[in-house]
């Protein structure tokens, strides 16, 4: 069976093919079977081979299939790499990815692009599958570049309206920002360790670089551009908002469970390097808490359902670059997968609300739902106390792992442990606002909403319900992937510190009750002082980056392609050209056809060259 | 024997016919697509056979004016071989698209093709620089005609700065030619034009570096390289589709060939001392033109600046030297040979319906016509460097190549990449996103594209994904060449390295 890896990625590729060759003519059925059958083929496909793999006890698995190009030492090749690591991610995108292609069979019915959806769709799966399952970083970049297209392709894919194009190449321009930093990296790792396959790497690395040696600064640095790229940490962090302009399932595929958790994948991946520039390691905590603090303030100013779980997402991913930071690698990947669960969950139950409300993206034209929408209610319920991180919800679990970690760090440990605290402070007031102002008090328009409950779509909540609350019980098997990393051993901390790491999620969660329920703070009144209307704009425009980055880069080359539309360079040769006819015009004049004329010119050069003659 | 059958073929085809026309003016097509697939499958023979001498897979070496040592010496090594597949392949493409486009004087349109690409075939197979010289020129007058003659409103223009471009360069090289003829036989005693021949006369640095220029000016106005590049948008803009397919997919590779056979072997110091130079001006031409086409707002114009901004890829590739940057420029050539070849027929069949380039006027055209669309969007992607496509593999391989040769230009050069998605998803957005409206063209004859252009996209995407997801097929094909042309420079630059 594990032979068969390779049929993970084929079986998406295979629906994207005959979707797209087919054109849409085919019966909205059979393009639903072929769509979410696809991925659920791999899935099936992905349980046993994972059942086989951990049953043969061994660490890792290679099947090779071809060489992709072989020139001297260069010799990458379609060749898939099974460890604990890629296991763990390969279930997820085919398990909460054949769930969130199931939910679309109901979510896109009336859409007139049903099967460009799906085409897109199960071409994003067969991406994200080489991007986790390559055994180098040339086919790691396959997948890495082929889930952006697939994100640019899926943002974009109401395409008449030219904002969600912006929105689209927005997230394709600035995540190849980072991409070229990675490709710089891979350059950078061939040239000097002389492989890109990413396990003889790695042993390289640690053969021929020295702890801190500039070699592994460099080469770290430049992954973590691609990583922080992919997965919207700073400062690359301002396509994933836009990038909410795509239907909702998508964002709950690609822009919550899967593909921005690439970078997180990356640096976990190539951690050796990381460990080998120590200083680059405590940069990518110090990213981590930055994002995760800075997405924090954002999302609690938001008004849209959507972006205020995009900035969630954001924070979250904050969370696992801080353990990445923190060296607790498998910390990170646990998060990574519960995060899937409850992100997924939520983003899917937007998806509910807003179709049940006709389009209706602003929470505060929802109010008092929880009657109509009893399956998006509890599915929020129970999504937000995970992303909360509640105590025995699956997001409680991972997220302690991961404070614990960063408190654990040598030296500033407590600055990471009270900045992830004070994250997880504001996590308990964004999610549970939402709640609040959409579940709670009185409905705001949109008297009738009837929910749209299809059991396409009910069952994928309710399922993701389930891993929501249970998943931090999962058991990842990531043991011989991080052998060298820490957050193993279990550190003894004080009762204080797990009693604030409790107790502030659930803070958060009063203080919200306090401004959106009870109404005991008036946040009218809170707007009015001149200080926190600033701050809130401030917040909720993202800090302003998005501005800073039309200013310094937009405009600019905007500027230079206006001013040079018709090439400088062409200008030169007009120039010339000018010269020369005007040159033949005044020599065409003397001409003349004067017998005197040419006389009078001959002597006159007569005399002008003996006359030089003779100063000579 | 079977290089001269395959220029013979295309020779006499031309011929064919321009006279078949008075018969028929359906005939002249037909007959030019007879002549390319025979050629095609004639170089199909070429693959697998067993090489002759080193790495050349066939010769043939005849004297022609012994007195100046000229001789007819035409050779094909796996090099050679994979552009002239690429020629072929894309003659017969380039027939395609014309098929009822031309209706104006088909007969002589279809011997200015055919002669155009005898001339190019020429060039990939010519080892006497004379020849070589001969065949340049060849390439050069037909293509002229078809700009000059069923071109679009601004033709006699960009005929003409397409003829003077490269007729003025031509003469630069042609004076190089025979300059170093000169020093062979200052040398050797005897006149010789000979590629052999030529590659063990040595001078003095300073004068290999003028003659090097020469040839280097010459071939990187055909690639072409800014700033030697302003007569390429305009060619493209006017060209009819079967030009543009020509121009952009086999004309501009002859340059690169030439720098890759004879710019670098000849004069291996002074390529060498010069790279540095020929590697900014690489980056020069990435970053400047990729950036001039995003401002275009004529399509044609737009994709012609890209052509500009991926032929820099191989210079970088050439000027690194090393058999991966070499392979990776190769690829570029091959990829951006189908997918710029592509888009101009693209663009070529928009303006076949809607009679304008101008994208401004354009928008939604998804809705109106999905598969042109699609077909649209995979050459784009192609374009902008996807994995998993050709035009990847060719920018890849140049760029790790040349990251050991040359760091900061290469590092500079990535960035291209950057700028190649944004004008790409940007031709997207202008022409196929965003709302419908027909309100500054005509749109009757907006139809979606009909079986013979799916046919011929449809080989061009598979082509594009076999070079993609397995480019050994090619890599194979020319490794012994490139490796032997690298051999036959290390000593030089070794010891010129140690000196």
């Amino acid at each position: 069976m594990q032979d068969l890896i390779w049929l993970l990625p084929t079986f998406p590729m295979l629906g994207f093919l005959s979707l797209v060759l087919t054109g849409g003519s085919l019966p909205r059925k059979i393009v639903a079977v072929i769509g979410a059958g696809s991925v659920g083929l791999s899935f099936l496909s992905a349980v046993l081979i994972s059942a086989q793999f951990l049953a043969s006890g061994e660490d890792y698995f290679v099947k090779e299939l071809w060489v992709w190009m072989a020139i001297g030492e260069f010799t990458p090749g379609f060749n898939f790499y099974l460890d604990g690591l890629s296991l763990v991610m390969m279930l997820i995108i085919t398990g909460v990815g054949f769930l969130i292609h199931l939910y679309s069979t109901g979510f896109m019915v009336d859409d007139p692009a049903y099967s460009r959806f799906f085409a897109y769709m199960n071409l994003f799966v067969a991406a994200m599958l080489m991007l986790v399952l390559g055994d180098n970083l040339v086919l790691l970049y396959l997948g890495w570049e082929g889930v952006g297209l697939c994100s640019y392709l899926l943002i974009g894919f109401w395409y008449e309206n030219p904002d969600n194009g912006y929105a689209a190449r927005k997230a394709f321009v600035v995540t190849r920002v980072g991409d070229t930093a990675m490709a710089i990296g891979l350059f950078l790792l061939f040239t000097q360790l002389g492989t890109l396959n990413i396990q003889d790497m790695l042993q390289a690395a640690q053969q021929q670089w020295a702890m801190g040696s500039p070699l592994a600064i460099a080469a770290a640095l430049l992954l973590l551009g691609g990583a922080v790229g992919k997965s919207a940490q700073l400062p690359l962090q301002t396509w994933l908002p836009d990038a909410m302009a795509g239907p909702t399932p998508i964002s709950a595929l690609i822009h919550a469970a899967t593909m921005v958790t690439a970078g997180v994948y990356l640096v976990a991946r190539t951690h050796v390097l990381f460990e080998l520039a120590p200083r680059v390691q405590m940069l990518v905590a110090f990213v981590g808490l930055a994002t995760l603090l800075m997405a924090g303030f954002t999302a609690m100013t938001q008004r849209d359902i959507k972006r205020i779980l995009a900035y969630s997402t954001i924070s979250q991913i904050g969370y696992m670059f801080l353990a990445l930071g923190a060296g607790a690698w498998s910390a990170a990947v646990f998060h990574l997968m519960t995060h899937a669960f409850f992100k997924a969950l939520l983003f899917l139950a937007a998806g509910t609300v807003i179709l049940s409300l006709h389009h209706e993206h602003d929470i505060f034209k929802m109010g008092g739902k929880r009657k109509q929408l009893p399956i998006a209610f509890w599915s929020f319920i129970i999504g937000s106390a995970a992303l909360a991180a509640l105590p025995f919800t699956s997001g409680f679990y991972s997220k302690d792992e991961i404070l614990l970690a960063a408190l654990a760090v040598e030296g500033p440990g407590m600055l990471l442990w009270i900045g992830g605290v004070i994250g997880a402070f504001f996590t308990g007031i964004y999610s549970f606002r939402l709640v609040f102002v959409v579940f709670f008090g009185d409905s705001q328009g949109h008297h009738e909403a009837k929910e749209e409950a299809h059991w396409s779509m009910a069952a994928p909540l309710m399922l993701l319900m389930v891993l929501a609350l249970l998943g931090g019980w999962i058991q990842v098997p990531l043991d011989a992937v991080f052998s060298s990393g820490a957050g193993h051993e279990e550190a003894h901390v004080s009762l204080l510190v797990h009693a604030v790491m409790i107790a502030a999620p659930f803070l958060g969660i009063g203080v919200s009750y306090l401004f959106f329920m009870s109404k005991v703070f008036d946040l009218d009144k809170l707007m009015a002082n001149p200080l926190a209307n600033s701050l809130h704009r401030f917040w909720f425009s993202g800090w302003g980056m998005d501005a800073l980055y039309q200013r310094i880069f937009v405009n600019p080359f905007l500027y230079l392609a206006r001013i040079n539309r018709s090439d400088l360079i062409d200008s030169f040769y007009a120039l010339l050209v000018s010269i020369t006819r005007s040159a033949h015009l005044m020599l065409a004049r003397t001409q003349t056809g004067y017998l005197g004329w040419y006389a009078l010119s001959m002597a006159a050069g007569l005399v002008l060259i003996i006359s030089l003659g003779v100063m000579l | 024997m079977i290089l001269v059958a395959l220029i013979a073929i295309l020779f006499l085809g031309g011929v064919l016919a321009w006279l078949s026309e008075r018969l028929d003016s359906k005939l002249p097509r037909v007959i030019a697509l007879a002549a390319l697939v025979l050629d095609l499958v004639l170089m199909l023979t070429l693959l697998g056979g067993d090489s002759a001498d080193g790495s050349w897979i066939v010769a043939l070496n005849v004297q022609w004016l012994p007195r100046f040592g000229i001789s007819f010496h035409l050779a094909a090594d796996g090099l050679s071989v994979l552009l002239l597949l690429l020629t072929a392949f894309l003659g017969v493409i380039a027939v395609g698209s014309a098929w009822s486009e031309i209706t104006e004087r088909p007969g002589f349109f279809y011997f200015n093709l055919l002669w155009t690409l005898a001339g190019v075939l020429g060039v990939f197979t010519a080892l006497d620089l004379f020849l070589f010289f001969f065949f340049w020129e060849v390439m050069l007058i037909p293509m002229y005609f078809i700009i000059a003659i069923w071109g679009h409103e601004n033709k006699n223009y960009a005929a003409m700065k397409f003829f003077l471009f490269t007729q003025v360069t031509g003469m630069l090289m042609l004076v190089s030619i025979l300059t170093l003829a000169y020093f062979h036989y200052v040398q050797f005693g005897f006149f010789s034009f000979d590629y052999f021949d030529l590659l063990n006369v040595s001078t003095s640095s300073t004068i290999e570096m003028w003659i090097m220029l020469g040839f280097f000016v010459a071939f990187t106005t055909k690639l072409p390289i800014v700033p030697f590049h302003s007569w390429l948008p305009d060619a493209h803009s006017q060209a009819p589709t079967a030009g543009s397919v020509i121009l952009a997919g086999v004309l501009l590779k002859t340059g690169a060939y030439g720098l890759i056979r004879f710019a670098v072997p000849l004069f291996p110091e002074a390529s060498m001392n010069f790279a540095p130079i020929a590697m900014a001006l690489a980056v020069l031409s990435i970053l400047y033109c990729a950036k001039l086409a995003f401002a275009q707002t004529d399509l044609k114009r737009l994709i012609a600046y890209t052509s500009v901004s991926h032929m820099g890829f191989v210079l970088l590739g050439v000027y690194a030297w090393n058999e991966i940057a070499l392979q990776g420029a190769v690829m570029t050539m091959l990829a951006h040979g189908l997918s710029a070849a592509a888009l101009f027929m693209l663009a070529g069949s928009l303006q076949h319906r809607i009679h304008t380039r101008d994208m401004r006027d354009m928008g939604g055209f998804w809705a109106k016509v999905p598969r042109m669309s699609a077909v649209a969007l995979f050459f784009s992607i192609a374009a902008l460097g996807m994995p998993g496509l050709g035009n990847f593999i060719g920018e890849f391989l140049a760029l790790l190549g040349a990251f050991s040769s040359n760091l900061p230009m290469t590092v500079i050069a990535t960035f291209g990449l950057i700028f190649a998605s944004v004008y790409s998803l940007w031709v997207i957005q202008k022409i196929f996103h965003g709302e419908y409206s027909n309100s500054k063209f005509d749109d009757s004859h907006l139809i979606d594209l009909n079986r013979r252009e799916l046919a011929y996209f449809g080989a061009m995407i598979l082509g594009l994904v076999w070079m993609g997801m397995y480019p050994q097929s090619f890599l194979d094909l020319s490794a012994a060449a490139l490796q032997e042309l690298l051999a036959g420079t290390q000593e030089l630059v070794s010891t010129v390295v140690q000196n």
